[in-house]
């Protein structure tokens, strides 16, 4: 695996693109790798369409400046991939994780998307709203992230998650459990 | 339960622990991206009792820095944070501060100046207030700009001059990083206890602190406040290595990133040095000789020592992420060329300004400037100034 790993996440303004990556970050964090998580500088409207970035090493990561050739995309809401080029610079063996309803052969089709990147599908607005009662697809897709790339361990990156979202929703446990059950569907329903 | 050092916090994030750790006596600030989350955080720590800190929330950066000037003269540790328009809203208080020797300290995140609006990082805002009598620290990183703000009030207090600390705006204030803090007793420890030598609340020694000064002695007075920012050099140094000690990360006026054999180097503050450390391995790679000097302390200037860092290379290039808007060269590259001529040295200095309102700068940017370089010193001719990647 590559040294330095660079990851894009597309989403709407409100889907969590923004907590994903910093959910990512402290999950990584943990693992003992350095890590970078940021979001598209400024200001972010609902709905809207937001990019946000991490960076993943073994060594100290130097570089400031944006993710241009992402390893890795990761596509909260597929209605997306109408107006907006996912793939975008995106590296010729590079990774891509959709949340849609469609297999990974639909969407290759769809969109032209060349042989070498890798497509992987699951059905995390189904899965979000079965766990939580909400289309917010942002923690089922870190789940559906590590099952695509392997570049975190699952059982550590959940441990982990769960600490970070049980601080957030002190008083909210089932929002808790919720997330937790919905990143464990989301790894294991991916499809390649 | 022991509590790992290592965590992953964004450039805001890891001001706000800094000062939760000073734990300062007096905070006054009003909130502006892309600081707000500075105080806002701070605030929390205030509301949960984690901070003995009195929180001031004013009503302008005008009043925020003049409620710190009180809090200061009346000999309370004194922090505050702001950015762009509030930091150009504070100017006038700035130089207050500066004036009177008050060892206040200042989190800003660089954004730019209106007009046109724009809330995106450059240097703008903190060169607009270099001559106002603060020292300026820039922060490559999240790590730095915790590690400044500590070593930030000791220098302060020692030196009895503001510091204002600086992070980049977007790029570091929000963008999440590994950092290693020092436990809350460290922190304590090395920034003691503040000690004021004057101050208003001390009515066994009672002093006058702005008091008004004609032709008779304002000079003077001005001419000590010169002293003290270069008498702060040696503090500063000898700050950032009793930082090393507790921390294994010692501070210099700037850091000297593969200059040993440098033919070429660039010279950059903030963010963008570390971006340039990977273009410089790059061409490293490729058997170049190339360098980067990391500017971090800018007022004071280090000239002798920034001189003697670029004795031996045959051309520098300057990076510049604001402009001094006199039609020539900005306002780090006037100051390194001074230093170069005052040395009778005949190094070639270009001039890059880059990134303003946020401008994005990527590797090849900076690689170009490499390469112009190296053009350069074979003779050909290039540009005093030139402005990266603008549509012209």
């Amino acid at each position: 695996m590559k040294d330095l790993i660079e990851i894009r996440w597309h989403g709407r303004g409100g889907q969590g693109a923004k907590t994903a990556a910093l959910l990512f970050a402290d999950a990584a964090l943990s693992s003992g790798k350095y890590v970078q998580a940021f979001p598209e500088y400024g200001p972010e409207r609902m709905g809207a369409p937001v990019t946000s970035f991490n960076r993943l090493s073994s060594k100290p990561i130097l570089r400031h400046s944006g993710v241009a050739n992402p390893d890795v995309v990761i596509v909260l809401d597929p209605t997306l991939m109408e107006t907006v080029d996912v793939m975008e610079g995106m590296n010729d063996d590079g990774i891509v994780v959709i949340n849609t309803t469609k297999t990974p052969n639909e969407i290759r089709k769809e969109f032209s998307i060349m042989a070498g990147i890798k497509i992987f599908t699951v059905d995390a607005s189904t899965i979000s709203k079965e766990a939580i009662n909400k289309d917010i697809p942002n923690t089922p897709m870190l789940g559906a992230l590590i099952k695509a790339t392997g570049i975190l361990d699952f059982k550590a990156m959940l441990e982990e998650t769960r600490i970070k979202l049980e601080s957030k929703f002190k008083s909210r446990p089932e929002i808790v459990e919720g997330n937790i059950k919905a990143i464990e569907r989301a790894y294991n329903e991916v499809k390649s | 339960m022991a509590k790992s050092n290592i965590v992953a916090m964004t450039g805001n994030e890891a001001m706000a622990e800094a000062m939760r750790q000073i734990n300062p006596d007096v905070v006054a600030a009003y909130p502006i991206t892309p600081a707000t989350e500075i105080v806002q955080i701070f605030a929390g720590f205030v509301a949960d009792g984690l901070v003995d800190t009195e929180f001031v929330p004013v009503e302008s950066e005008h009043s925020a820095m003049s409620a710190c000037i009180g809090s200061s003269a009346a000999g309370g540790r004194t922090i505050t944070s702001t950015s762009s328009q509030g930091l150009a809203l504070m100017a006038e208080m700035l130089y207050i501060a500066g004036g009177l020797r008050l060892p206040i300290v200042l989190a800003d995140v660089n954004r730019t100046l209106s007009g046109p609006l724009n809330i995106h990082c450059d240097h703008s805002d903190t060169m607009m207030v270099k001559d106002s009598g603060w020292i300026q620290i820039f922060s490559e990183n999240a790590q730095e700009a915790y590690d400044n703000m500590v070593q930030a009030v000791r220098i302060a207090e020692t030196a009895r001059v503001p510091v204002i600390i600086t992070t980049d705006g977007f790029i570091i204030s929000h963008g999440m990083e590994r950092i290693e803090i020092l436990d809350d007793s460290e922190v304590k420890g090395f920034v003691g206890e503040y000690k004021p030598e004057h101050y208003l609340l001390n009515f066994d020694k009672p002093v006058t602190l702005g008091a008004l000064d004609l032709p008779d002695y304002y000079f003077e007075h001005k001419r000590q406040q010169i002293e003290a920012m270069k008498e702060s050099k040696p503090i500063i140094i000898d700050v950032g290595k009793k930082f090393g000690k507790i921390s294994g990360r010692t501070y210099g006026f700037f850091e000297e990133y593969k200059m040993d054999d440098a033919e070429l180097a660039i010279i950059a503050m903030g963010s963008t040095a570390g971006t340039a450390k990977v273009v410089v391995g790059n061409l490293r790679d490729k058997g170049l000789k190339a360098g980067l000097l990391k500017l971090r302390v800018f007022r004071p200037f280090p000239k002798d020592e920034i001189a003697d860092a670029l004795k031996d290379l045959k051309a520098v290039g300057v990076l510049d992420r604001s402009d001094s808007m006199n039609g020539e060269e900005g306002p780090l590259c006037l100051e390194v060329k001074s230093a170069i001529f005052d040395k009778g040295a005949k190094t070639i200095v270009l001039n890059y300004v880059y990134g303003l309102g946020g401008r994005e700068i990527k590797l090849d940017d900076i690689e170009s400037i490499y390469n112009d370089l190296f053009d350069a010193v074979k003779g050909k001719p290039k540009d005093r100034v030139t402005y990266m990647g603008v549509r012209e």
